[in-house]
């Protein structure tokens, strides 16, 4: 596709016009004035409203298209812009050479389109293909849509949904820290509903699927009157224009000024590290004037800096719904433990533990740092038992694994990752062997330890780090965990504190 | 340098195969190179589809292979085909996200699969199959001629569409008595001439002999076609 510059407009071009090119070689865009007597097509308001899509994703004719742009009701944009030489995906904010490639393009007849692979997979954004936005007027939406929700929020719960929907009416930005097991879903449902009391449009963002998929169902039950958006790779919400929306970072990539208040959970919780990419997102797609809300449950320790400096708003939810203590990690040296593994053996204390949680029956969770290690370690953990199984974060069998350790099939499960959100194994044990290892950073740590004790009716469980060294994070995070619990008991939100606990 | 399927960096020099083109290094990393896999042992001597303990195979041809030769019209057109890869569920991914998410720099990484083989062929031109003109403005490329390209080599276009139709939902007859769907672009005289088509995917053969035949009636001696995978 190819465009000419002509009354201060651009017109698709055909071959035979002199001084045609693709988009992105165009020195400007120019944006007509909306005319308000076009009468505009109420199907393309919906689909393209606060979207930033391909002509590919728009079922319309390019003519109908180009006739909206020509009227004001659509603005063209580059698919890759150049600045300072360096190509830059619109889209997807991509600005890494090598995630660039240029191929022969039927479509501008150039013999080296530029094109953008990190975001491939939505359909190819190239040197040729403009990215379209609605401009015109926004699509009107209910007046209320009512909370339909009979549960009551715990003591610390209470206070951070006053300061989310503060937040949200006022369009701030807040860091929602909420330890695991505290409840933080419910903490949004005043904020959503008095965002949406205002007209605002919701989005909830994250970066895993199954986040999407536990969450939609909870929201669209607790607001029935209105249609929740569940987007995710292969979801048939994807042209879904609603007013409130749950997306994975992906799909968040076709939005473009088009959220009033956008809610980013688990910000940095998984893949145990922050997601800068979810964060680029989210900021293309809320609106200039409008709210953020981060739920976290181990900030990193920049945010908790700013925190304690006070240049980041935040809320705390220190205790846990259940009002009983977060179980605080041990940490016990277990000696070269790799040696121990060539040899095919565990170190003794590792053993140990693991026959004690076998003979008392007491479901558990081992962490290990890699998945190699699993191969080797496998084996032999199943001369103890041979229902113990292991999962990674890629394994086909993880949901059969996952159920068969949740109705007690498996007394054991080893793994290299935090299972699915929302999986809590009731009475569990965990224990991390090589917490040492990089990987293990303070807030993978802790969210590994929230593992334990999620249960109003089991509520302590233990969590024991093997190591062969002490790092920061093991300390960090033991810190963190037992600062949590003391605001938790001053606040009046947990009722005991466990001896030791006081540190 | 990255791995044209999953992106991670390329760290080290992986020795999978001697296939890959030494100088260049490898274009996947290890792991994206272990979820292919070779075609291998014994294989059709037209197709090169894998006999394996195929009961249905004769004189080394495989069941379609003996049907396609057995048909009077189709005898001999296609003298062979080779194919390198299995078309397993990594091969199957790679191509989608080839051809029709349309990333073409892993064209890069299937050339280097068929280098050693289009070595080992002698050849006058190579052809690559044509598409529609819908599905190539779709498309953005051809796949074909993609593959061609990445293998540093001239395309000859000697073939076009006549009109598109989907074919994967016809029966085996169907296809076999398919109108022509591609047309000679030149009235070249391809006389004695040895032509290799290259094409991503062999499946059931029957694009790839509807270019051969018209190949073959414009005199070319031998069309032989060098695919990515066997499916
Ligand atoms: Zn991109
Ligand atoms: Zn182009
Ligand atoms: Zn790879
Ligand atoms: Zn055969």
């Amino acid at each position: 596709m190819r465009f000419i510059l002509q009354e201060n407009k651009l017109k698709l071009a055909a071959p035979t016009d002199p001084d045609n090119k693709p988009i992105t070689a165009l020195t400007q865009i120019p944006h007509p004035e909306t005319n308000p007597n076009y009468s505009f097509s109420q199907d393309l308001q919906h689909f393209l409203q606060g979207r930033m899509l391909l002509h590919d994703e728009l079922p319309f004719p390019k003519e109908q298209l180009q006739e909206h742009y020509e009227n004001g009701y659509i603005h063209y944009h580059k698919g890759i812009s150049i600045e300072k030489s360096k190509p830059i995906c619109t889209r997807c904010g991509n600005s890494s050479r090598h995630q660039f490639a240029a191929f022969p393009c039927a479509r501008c007849g150039e013999k080296e389109c530029l094109y953008c692979r990190q975001c491939i997979i939505m359909g190819r954004v190239s040197s040729c293909t403009p990215l379209l936005t609605w401009t015109g007027p926004e699509v009107q939406t209910k007046e209320s849509v009512p909370l339909k929700w009979e549960g009551t929020l715990s003591q610390g719960q209470a206070h951070a949904s006053k300061k989310v929907t503060e937040a949200i009416k006022a369009n701030g930005e807040l860091l929602v820290w909420a330890v695991c097991g505290a409840g933080k879903t419910e903490v949004l449902f005043a904020g959503i509903e008095a965002a949406l009391a205002q007209g605002k449009r919701v989005c909830i963002a994250t970066p895993r699927t199954d986040v999407v998929l536990e969450l939609s169902p909870r929201l669209q039950a607790v607001f029935p009157d209105i249609k929740v958006a569940a987007l995710y790779g292969g979801s048939e919400d994807r042209n879904e224009n609603s007013v409130l929306t749950i997306s994975t970072t992906h799909q968040l990539f076709r939005f473009h000024d088009a959220f009033d208040t956008i809610i980013i959970d688990e910000v940095d919780a998984f893949p145990f590290s922050a997601d800068a990419s979810l964060q680029r997102a989210a900021q293309k797609a809320r609106k200039n004037v409008s709210s953020l809300i981060y739920l976290s449950a181990t900030p990193n320790e920049k945010w908790q800096n700013e925190c304690k400096r006070g240049t980041r708003p935040f809320v705390t939810i220190p205790g846990r719904y259940h009002r009983h203590p977060l179980p605080v990690p041990e940490l016990k040296w277990c000696g070269n433990w790799e040696k121990t593994l060539k040899r095919g053996k565990l170190p003794r204390n590792v053993e140990a533990w693991i026959t004690k949680r076998l003979t008392d029956q007491t479901p558990a969770l081992l962490f290990l740092p890699k998945i190699e290690l699993m191969e080797t370690l496998l084996p032999y953990m199943k001369t103890f038992d041979e229902r113990i199984e292991g999962v990674h974060a890629e394994d086909p069998q993880r949901k059969e694994k996952v159920q068969r350790m949740r109705s007690k099939v498996t007394p054991l499960l080893v793994t290299t990752t935090i299972l699915e959100r929302g999986v809590t194994f009731p009475g569990v044990d965990v224990a991390v062997l090589g917490a040492e290892d990089r990987i293990f950073t303070e807030s993978a740590l802790v969210q590994i330890a929230g593992r334990a004790g999620r249960s109003a009716s089991q509520p302590n469980g233990n969590i024991t780090f093997f190591h062969y060294g002490k790092t920061n994070a093991m300390n960090k995070a033991t810190r963190q965990i037992t600062n949590m619990n003391k605001e938790a008991f001053e606040k009046g939100l947990i009722d005991y504190v466990l001896p030791g606990m006081r540190n | 340098m990255f791995c044209l399927g999953c992106g991670t960096e390329l760290k080290k020099v992986v020795s999978w195969h001697s296939l890959f083109a030494k100088e260049e290094g490898p274009l996947l990393c290890q792991e994206c190179l272990e979820k292919l896999e070779l075609i291998s042992g014994e294989v059709c001597r037209l197709c090169s589809r894998p006999l394996g303990q195929n009961p249905y195979q004769q004189d080394g041809m495989c069941l379609d292979c003996l049907r396609w030769e057995e048909n009077e019209a189709w005898s001999g057109v296609l003298d062979r085909n080779i194919s390198v890869l299995m078309y397993n569920d990594y091969c199957k991914e790679l191509i989608a996200l080839f051809k029709y998410r349309g990333d073409y720099a892993v064209a890069a990484a299937f050339a280097s699969l068929l280098k050693h083989q289009l070595g080992t062929l002698t050849y006058d031109l190579i052809v690559p199959v044509p598409l529609s003109p819908e599905r190539l403005y779709e498309r953005g490329f051809n796949q074909s001629e993609a593959l061609i390209l990445s293998l540093g080599k001239e395309p000859a276009h000697l073939l076009a569409r006549k009109h598109s139709e989907k074919q994967s939902k016809k029966s085996r007859h169907d296809r076999i008595h398919l109108p022509q769907v591609f047309q000679i672009t030149q009235q070249t005289n391809l006389s004695g001439k040895q032509i290799v088509l290259i094409d991503d995917i062999y499946t059931t053969g029957s694009t790839l002999r509807h270019a051969a035949i018209l190949l073959k009636e414009a005199g070319a001696k031998t069309v032989i076609s060098l695919t990515v995978a066997r499916g």
